[in-house]
């Protein structure tokens, strides 16, 4: 395949500074995902991967460099990337004044859909939430409410799906429900980027990974030659090492 | 301007709604109760203006602070709680404008002040003969009113972070500019100083224009009042939309 005819890339990364005072944050990353990957942003606590999330979604503004979504730039093309993208927050957010219904097809409108349901119900069937449709978000348990952040991305139809720590505080069973749903999400065409601390997960799901340390990029390569290049059983072991180098 | 930003808008109506019992018909007891005491009470030895009983003076002063409270309190509010509690970020995701942000959370705001208004003074008029002057300048005061109140609101809401900030703003600002605005007393009676400070307070420009439509009498021209309520509201639009584009505090 010519380059010519390379289909463009879902996310595209390049030279992201972001400091927050003295603290740089992210010290110029580059990072390229290709349509329909899942893809694993990997790093300890406070490497910098919820800060490159939220700059990609126009939550934070990067001091330096450019980043796009299918091709459009997050802050001078912001309504086109912001349509191509589906972000799951970390944190369990919510409006208490709406039902699980209510706050999908509000959702939904803030992204110029106004008549939605068909697929908002499915959505809801396929994240065991049909019963609770029409239940108060503020009665959800904390499983049904990841449940419906998932929903929130969704709703849209967007492309490319950032899930950000999406099993983090989440029962084996919800985990399970949630991965079967990112694979089907991902078999239907959307590319999925993921941050997550269980890297067996991240193991069995993506094909390439990168790590994040100390607001720098440590790798990006696929899971099979990062374990053939440090002579690692998993990426645990490998991810470890990465880090330790990085101490060093 | 599409269907996000009535979606936004929509749902800032909704989140009011559901809660009417405290947005709309709490602000309509305190300012009954305002009214029983200072009309029913003082009414009958207070006049401000010749031929003009208190009440018929005190009620649209009312009306208008009762306004002015509850639309800067619905964007204020509705704002620092999606901050507090972190659901904001299903607004700041979508591909919505900072003007269509802005504007959504201050038409909700305007919409609550009238509401909130018109059930005053409807309610008022059962206890009280209320005449009407002109009609344009009541709805022209009522429009910029609430819309210097509402957009007051999306900046406070903007840059507070806290709860205890927002009530920085309530108890600081919005309160002594909504008591010290002439809503229980005309600016000629009062000694030149404080007759100087009223001056720069635009709530009292848009309560003397508010009350120059029903009784036909105001400490100044209702031009003047709407000269000052009118650019004071532009003007504050104005930062608050600098402000949102620059990702102040929203997007940082």
């Amino acid at each position: 395949m010519s380059s010519l005819e390379r289909p463009l890339p879902a996310v595209e990364i390049r030279a992201v500074r972001k400091a927050y005072g003295a603290l740089q944050a992210l010290r110029g990353v580059d990072l390229t995902i290709e349509q329909g990957e899942i893809f694993a942003l990997l790093g300890p606590n406070g490497a910098g991967k919820t800060t490159l999330i939220s700059i990609l979604a126009g939550l934070v503004r990067a001091d330096a460099g450019t980043l796009k979504v299918m091709g459009h730039e997050v802050t001078k093309d912001y309504r086109a990337a912001r349509r191509a993208l589906g972000v799951v927050p970390q944190e369990l957010v919510f409006d208490p004044f709406f039902s699980v219904r209510e706050t999908l097809r509000i959702q939904s409108g803030y992204f110029g859909l106004r008549h939605n349901d068909d697929w908002i119900d499915e959505i809801l069937e396929n994240l065991h939430l049909t019963d609770k449709a029409e239940v108060n978000m503020r009665a959800l348990s904390g499983g049904m409410k990841r449940r419906v952040l998932i929903g929130q991305a969704l709703v849209h139809r967007p492309p490319v799906i950032v899930l950000d720590e999406p099993t983090a505080g989440v029962d084996v069973e919800l985990r399970q429900t949630l991965w079967r749903f990112v694979r089907q999400l991902n078999s239907a065409g959307h590319t999925i980027l993921l941050t997550t601390h269980y890297l067996e997960e991240a193991e069995a799901l993506c094909r390439r990974v990168a790590v994040l340390n100390k607001g720098q990029l440590v790798t990006c390569e696929p899971i099979s030659e990062l374990l053939q290049g440090r002579q690692a059983a998993t990426l645990e072991e490998a991810f470890v090492g990465l880090i330790r180098d990085g101490e060093a | 301007m599409g269907v996000g930003f009535a979606t936004l808008f929509s749902k800032e109506v909704l989140r009011f709604w559901k809660v009417s019992f405290q947005t709309l018909l709490a602000p309509l007891v305190a300012t009954l109760l305002y009214l029983v005491v200072f009309a029913q009470i003082l009414g009958q030895r207070l006049s401000v203006y010749p031929g003009v009983g208190y009440a018929a003076f005190l009620v649209p002063g009312l009306v208008m602070m009762a306004m002015l409270q509850n639309a800067f309190a619905n964007s204020s509010s509705s704002l620092v709680q999606s901050k507090v509690t972190g659901n904001l970020v299903f607004v700041l995701l979508a591909p919505l404008s900072a003007f269509e942000f802005f504007l959504a959370y201050v038409l909700a705001a305007m919409l609550r002040g009238l509401l909130v208004g018109a059930v005053v003074l409807v309610t008022a008029g059962f206890f009280f003969p209320l005449q009407i002057h002109s009609l344009p300048w009541i709805l022209v005061f009522c429009l910029l009113a609430t819309g210097l109140s509402g957009a007051l609101g999306v900046l406070a809401g903007v840059w507070a972070e806290k709860f205890d900030q927002m009530a920085a703003w309530q108890n600081f600002l919005i309160l002594p500019l909504t008591f010290l605005s002439g809503a229980f007393y005309s600016l000629h009676s009062l000694p030149p100083l404080w007759h100087f400070v009223s001056r720069f307070n635009p709530f009292f420009y848009a309560i003397d224009g508010f009350r120059y439509g029903f009784i036909g009498v105001s400490d100044v021209s209702p031009w003047e009042s709407l000269l000052i309520v009118g650019s004071t509201c532009l003007a504050l639009s104005w930062v608050t939309l600098v402000l949102l584009r620059s990702g102040w505090r929203v997007r940082p």
